[in-house]
């Protein structure tokens, strides 16, 4: 048991990260990453919402009947989207701000109803809130690598610590629309790379 | 008042809902390869966009907000997307079998899709009227479409390319979204 | 292994489902209704701590509250209304702030606060919303760009861009932000003074 605790708490960190393996939830990665911060933000917003939805949904997976679980899941998963879009614009307005209408669309990140479906709605509670610490921390992770890259490239900063000076001009098509793009297509050909190199 | 030409020349090409604001990126990436099922999701987009919209505005103006339930707005326009998504199936299916086949595979699809239900909230956010908000969700889905047609147009030439393996897949599909999407900042500032 | 599981699971009847929704869309109603009444109030405050930070930048010191006084105001056409700020330090005003925008910026519309001495200056200004493109017209709320309004009266120059035969130097590449942001002090200007002489303010908005 406690080996399969430790799988699915560690799987969605890196082997099936869901943003550079799996290539669900990009809306959210492409829009928001235009910092770091911003990709934190947005990053552990989303793990708590996953959190929270995978343990809500595995509890009641054995009461709700087959044919409305969907309804009934995205109306949870909203429901807890909504209580911590509240919660951000109470005591996070800054943070809330700049996250804008990408937080309702939680509600409809892929990898919330994803692992809702493949795996909260068959296993555990606490497996499923493993799983969701997993994978939260794993689009964590991507997020922040990419908002942190795109900052460093687009802006010259990092979580906005100066780094380069007056003197170098940042590249800043990367904090606009197309460097997203691109900075996510350098970020997984570098992992794709990688895998290929171990196998 | 806005012109609803400025409207669809914003939604279309200045603020294209996927090469600009990043919505409805995953049936992009997924359903781009071919031209003829970007047609066939653009067309189901445009029709559930559109339609959702309209159900979408009128219960937020008729009821959420006269009751100050505001905060209701995310679960209950999901509900209704999904619904009405579901719905729309289900009379397709019967209906029209012909249309099914074109149209059908691509809804569910669409439920899950930030472009529908980011769009609806859009429209309040920016306080159109329903007739705006009805052409805002049209423009944007014509947006959508023609963002898909041409990125699955290269995708269809690409196929017959030798491309790096590391390159093959996302990254390469990335690449090329992005270099569109630099082509269509070229529209920027056309809207005054 | 999967017949176990299924066979734990309720049956999909039609009062089944109907319940299974019902409650739990009342639940998530319910449960969303108080954490909505629990932070109202801090939504509420937050909305105009940020504005009140931005009147604070552009002004002198004081201790009255603003919002107790704002009033609103008008363009001479009538088709701009402004929030007007008196700003009072121990009863007496020694400034005022003004909010204003123009929707002619490169990105769209641009929201600011505009601080003025009582002669008409401007003190300074605090741009509030902007969607400029970045590291070229967001440059407007850049120090560089903003120092040359310090003191600056519209009433007594060319208050224009360089370009258009004016005082202003514009930011390198962004004359049309250059421009809007202008535009936005100017329709404050025009506002107040029209205020200023008709004594009229407008009534017709809720505070």
């Amino acid at each position: 048991m406690k080996q399969q605790s430790l799988e699915n708490l560690t799987r969605g960190i890196i082997r099936e990260n869901p943003i550079f393996v799996m290539m669900l939830g990009m809306c959210p990665t492409l829009g928001v990453t235009t910092s770091a911060i911003n990709g934190v933000g947005m990053g552990t917003a989303t793990l708590f919402t996953l959190i929270l939805s995978n343990f809500m949904i595995s509890l009641v997976k054995n009461i709700i009947p087959e044919t409305v679980r969907i309804p009934c899941y995205i109306v949870i998963i909203a429901s807890f989207v909504t209580i911590i879009d509240l919660l951000m614009q109470a005591y996070l307005p800054e943070l809330h701000l700049a996250l804008g209408i990408y937080i309702p669309l939680i509600v409809v990140n892929c990898i919330i109803l994803g692992r809702a479906e493949a795996f909260a709605s068959k296993n555990s509670v606490l497996q499923s809130i493993y799983d969701g610490i997993g994978m939260g921390c794993g689009f964590l992770l991507a997020l922040t690598l990419l908002g942190s890259l795109r900052e460093l490239l687009g802006n010259g900063t990092l979580f906005g610590w100066d780094l380069f000076g007056e003197h170098i001009t940042p590249m800043l098509i990367f904090i606009m629309p197309p460097g997203a793009f691109l900075a996510l297509a350098a970020i997984i050909l570098t992992v794709n790379k990688l895998r290929r190199n171990r196998q | 008042m806005i012109s609803y030409f400025t409207i669809f020349i914003g939604a279309v090409f200045v603020n294209n809902i996927i090469l600009t604001q990043f919505l409805g990126i995953c049936p992009f990436m997924g359903v781009s390869k071919r031209i003829s099922t970007a047609l066939g999701m653009g067309m189901a987009v445009m029709f559930v966009m559109t339609l959702s919209t309209l159900i979408t505005h009128i219960l937020y103006y008729s009821y959420l907000k006269p009751n100050g339930l505001d905060f209701m707005m995310t679960v209950s326009f999901i509900l209704v997307i999904a619904s009405t998504v579901q719905m729309v199936e289900i009379i397709v299916k019967k209906t029209s079998p012909i249309l099914y086949q074109a149209l059908g595979i691509f809804l569910p699809l669409i439920t899950t899709n930030c472009a529908v239900l980011g769009i609806a909230i859009i429209t309040i956010q920016k306080n159109y009227t329903l007739m705006a908000s009805l052409w805002y969700a049209f423009s944007s889905a014509v947006g959508f479409t023609l963002a898909t047609v041409i990125f699955a147009g290269i995708r269809e030439r690409m196929a017959l390319n030798q491309i790096p393996q590391s390159l093959q897949g996302t990254p390469i599909a990335l690449i090329t979204a992005g270099l569109i999407s630099m082509a269509f900042m070229g529209f920027a500032g056309i809207i005054h | 292994m999967i017949k176990n599981k299924k066979t734990k699971k309720v049956s999909s009847s039609l009062i089944n489902m109907g319940l299974a929704l019902l409650i739990t869309c009342t639940l998530s109603a319910l449960s969303l209704g108080w954490v909505e009444e629990l932070t109202a109030d801090s939504i509420k405050k937050n909305s105009y701590l940020k504005e009140l930070a931005a009147i604070s930048s552009v002004v002198n010191e004081f201790n009255n509250n603003p919002y107790e006084e704002k009033m609103t105001i008008t363009t001479p056409n009538k088709r701009h209304k402004l929030d007007l700020f008196p700003i009072r330090k121990d009863g007496v005003i020694n400034s005022f702030a003004i909010k204003t925008y123009s929707n002619n910026g490169f990105g769209g519309r641009i929201e600011m606060i505009v601080g003025f001495y009582i002669d008409g200056a401007i003190k300074s200004f605090a741009i509030t919303q902007h969607k400029e493109t970045p590291g070229l017209g967001s440059k407007i709320n850049d120090d560089k760009f903003k120092q040359q309004f310090n003191g600056y009266n519209p009433q007594k120059g060319i208050f224009k861009v360089r370009q258009d035969g004016g005082d202003i130097d514009a930011v390198t590449g962004a004359t049309i932000s250059s421009r809007a942001v202008i535009k936005a002090i100017q329709r404050a200007v025009d506002a107040f003074n029209n205020f200023y002489q008709t004594g009229v303010k407008d009534e017709t908005t809720e505070s």
